[in-house]
């Protein structure tokens, strides 16, 4: 039965299967590159291609003119490295701070646990745009505008949550025998954690990290808001402040290239980390 | 020559080192009166007192939930015990840290470190006691040769097939030369040929240590097979501690004789008429007790019921209820129906020789010798003053 269908398949000659899964593909592919694609062509083209009517989609005409312009005629590199200390600063925190937490959650028995993670979880449904306002009344009270403190540590906060929730869930999957044959074996608790648990919760932590790092690295209106001082601004509020020459000229190039430049430590961290990542995310869906 | 030197050298250490390791687990496992309470409702260990001596390996046996992996979780430290003491020789170790015990333990999951590979496991309890890398090597090497290890030794725990895991788990506790191992089912999680054959090499790995061995079980095999000494553990106490032979063939109670033992021993609750017991309408004589009960229980394996032969004293005649064919044997299920007392089922092993129809009509021997009598309230065994001299 199987074999005469097969047959009448490949008689009739058209492997249906083999032409609409490339080309679905394809257009996956162009609708979430295609914008990202834009970007990168918009910061190696000169500014007569830019501007150029009828648009010129693919230049002939290469320049890294605007990318040399971000740190000639602004200091990017601090910009990125502001953004780097603001992410990485509060990317560990979240994790040195909230790993423990998940641990304590997933194994202790403790008194009014649920009520704990209940609270955890409502802290996420609130949108960032309504904690905006008290925090910036409280960056005003304790005067942390213009500090970098500022940023991390509402970061730090925002992210817990989610570090929290994620890395219970791993520890939980984890069997308890291991942490009982190391106590046996002689570990304490210091070289429990680090000998036995991190090697193993590695993937989890790679991938809140990341996670966190990502929304820490992308945050707008916070950055915005609590800094004004010109050598403490992180990446996407001077992309977005980038300005040309008159009021009327909008740098399209630069900016361009300061998105490419913004997203770059993000594509090669994922890239770099890319195994971990699948591993973490998938550590609690099958049974290792 | 310079081979003949280095060899006479690595016997020399080998011996030194056997003698201290003869000297260093002398020691005595005593638990006393111990219990473990959760909550006011669920305390899995009641009371438990036991030892065990070097060289002997105990196996703690019952069903789930009767307390058995608890108490040996109080016994590595894992668990703190509610009351009662543990003595490791001299020294009390009630509410020692595991990690000071001393102790080696199997785990049913084996629990090896999955991101270590198969040597680092096995050396990862010895680095932490700062054992020196040459020991550390040497040890390691000798466990791994012991169990046929030494191709796994790179591999981490994730490429291994369940045998060669729970050998590595084996490997991970010898290395440690403990005072005193613990072994939590060690057998549970391989299918049963695998089963068989790693239960043969666990009782010759652990014959040769002559540190004390707890070994945790519901699988009344494991425990005759490999044990010197079974302590039958139900609802969190002791009910018997024996050789298992002993356990096998005198009971303590009512519950070890049910739980040990396949096809289960029958269980009779009979109502007492002078001297005797009424099995339906025949009389079995019960031995010398100081007073006889109104109703007593009697035991007797399926495997001790036979076929009477003309002569028999004790016997009874029953209906074939039921026949199930072990393959060596059949299981036979008689029915001792009687006008005046409640139907029986008498439960026997018979051989293959000569099959047996249902409603059949059968008389079955049950040697005095074999019969065992229980207390109807206390479960408790009763033993008569001349039980021994009894013949039919």
């Amino acid at each position: 039965m199987a074999i005469a269908q097969s047959r009448s398949q490949s008689k009739s000659g058209v492997n249906w299967r083999a032409i609409w899964l490339p080309i679905a593909v394809a257009l996956v592919v162009i609708f979430f590159l295609a914008p990202v694609l834009w970007q990168v062509l918009t910061s190696v083209k000169v500014n007569e291609d830019i501007s150029a009517v009828p648009t010129v989609y693919f230049p002939t005409r290469y320049t890294l003119a605007h990318y040399a312009s971000l740190f000639t005629r602004r200091p990017f590199g601090l910009y990125i490295l502001n953004s780097a200390f603001v992410s990485i600063t509060s990317t560990l925190l979240c994790l040195t701070l909230g790993a423990p937490a998940a641990y304590v959650l997933a194994r202790l028995r403790l008194v009014g646990k649920e009520v704990i993670l209940a609270i955890v979880l409502i802290v996420t449904l609130f949108p960032t745009v309504l904690l905006f306002l008290g925090l910036l009344e409280i960056v005003q009270a304790t005067n942390l505008a213009n500090n970098f403190l500022a940023l991390i540590v509402p970061y730090t906060a925002i992210n817990l949550p989610l570090t929290i929730l994620v890395m219970r869930s791993f520890f939980q999957q984890l069997p308890k025998d291991l942490e009982d044959s190391a106590r046996v074996d002689g570990y304490n608790t210091v070289q429990m954690l680090w000998q036995i648990l991190l090697p193993m919760t590695l993937p989890a932590l790679v991938t809140t990290g990341i996670l966190t790092f990502i929304a820490a690295w992308n945050e707008f209106i916070f950055a915005l808001t609590f800094i004004s001082q010109e050598n403490m601004k992180t990446i996407p509020v001077a992309t977005a402040q980038l300005s040309g020459a008159s009021v009327f000229e909008i740098p399209y190039g630069p900016i361009a290239a300061a998105t490419i430049l913004g997203t770059l430590p993000l594509i090669l961290l994922v890239l770099f980390f890319q195994r971990k990542i699948v591993q973490g995310l998938t550590a609690g869906a099958v049974k290792g | 020559m310079l081979l003949k030197v280095s060899l006479r050298n690595a016997t020399r250490r080998v011996s030194t080192n056997f003698v201290l390791h003869l000297f260093k687990i002398m020691a005595k496992l005593e638990l006393k009166n111990l219990n473990k309470t959760y909550a006011p409702k669920v305390i899995p260990v009641k009371d438990v007192s036991l030892t065990v001596d070097d060289g002997e390996f105990l196996t703690l046996l019952g069903p789930s939930g009767c307390g058995k992996s608890t108490t040996l979780r109080m016994i590595a430290g894992l668990d703190a015990p509610t009351r009662g003491h543990i003595y490791l020789g001299e020294e009390e170790i009630t509410y020692k840290r595991p990690g000071d015990r001393n102790m080696a333990m199997v785990f049913q999951s084996y629990a090896l470190y999955p991101h270590m590979t198969v040597g680092e496991n096995l050396a990862s309890g010895l680095k932490l006691k700062k054992v020196s890398r040459a020991d550390i090597e040497r040890r390691v090497a000798e466990v791994s040769k012991l169990l046929g290890l030494e191709e796994l030794m790179n591999r981490k725990p994730g490429q291994l097939s369940g045998g060669q895991r729970q050998r590595v788990a084996v490997g991970r506790a010898l290395v440690r030369q403990a005072q005193v191992f613990l072994l939590d089912e060690p057998l549970s999680n391989l299918d049963a040929l695998l089963r068989e054959r790693v239960r043969a090499d666990l009782k010759r790995i652990f014959a040769a240590q002559k540190a004390p061995v707890v070994y945790v079980t519901h699988d009344q095999t494991e425990a005759m097979t490999l044990s010197s000494k079974v302590a039958l553990l139900n609802d969190g106490y002791l009910q018997q501690l024996d050789s298992p032979d002993r356990i096998y063939n005198h009971p303590a109670n009512k519950f070890v004789a049910g739980f040990v033992g396949s096809p289960q021993m029958n269980l009779l609750t009979l109502p007492c008429k002078g001297r005797s017991a009424m099995l339906g309408d025949f009389q079995i004589p019960l031995p010398d007790l100081p007073t006889v009960p109104p109703e007593i229980i009697l035991g007797i394996r399926p495997e001790n019921v036979s076929i009477a032969q003309p002569g028999d004293t004790s016997f009874v005649r029953g209906r074939v209820n039921v026949v199930e064919n072990l393959g060596m044997n059949y299981l036979v299920s008689t029915r001792i129906e009687s006008h005046n007392a409640p139907t029986q089922i008498v439960r026997a092993l018979l051989p293959t020789d000569r099959r047996w129809n249902e409603e059949e009509e059968i008389a079955l021997s049950l040697p005095l010798q074999h019969l065992h009598w229980f207390d109807v309230q206390s479960g408790d065994a009763l033993i008569g003053r001349q039980m021994a001299g009894v013949r039919s």
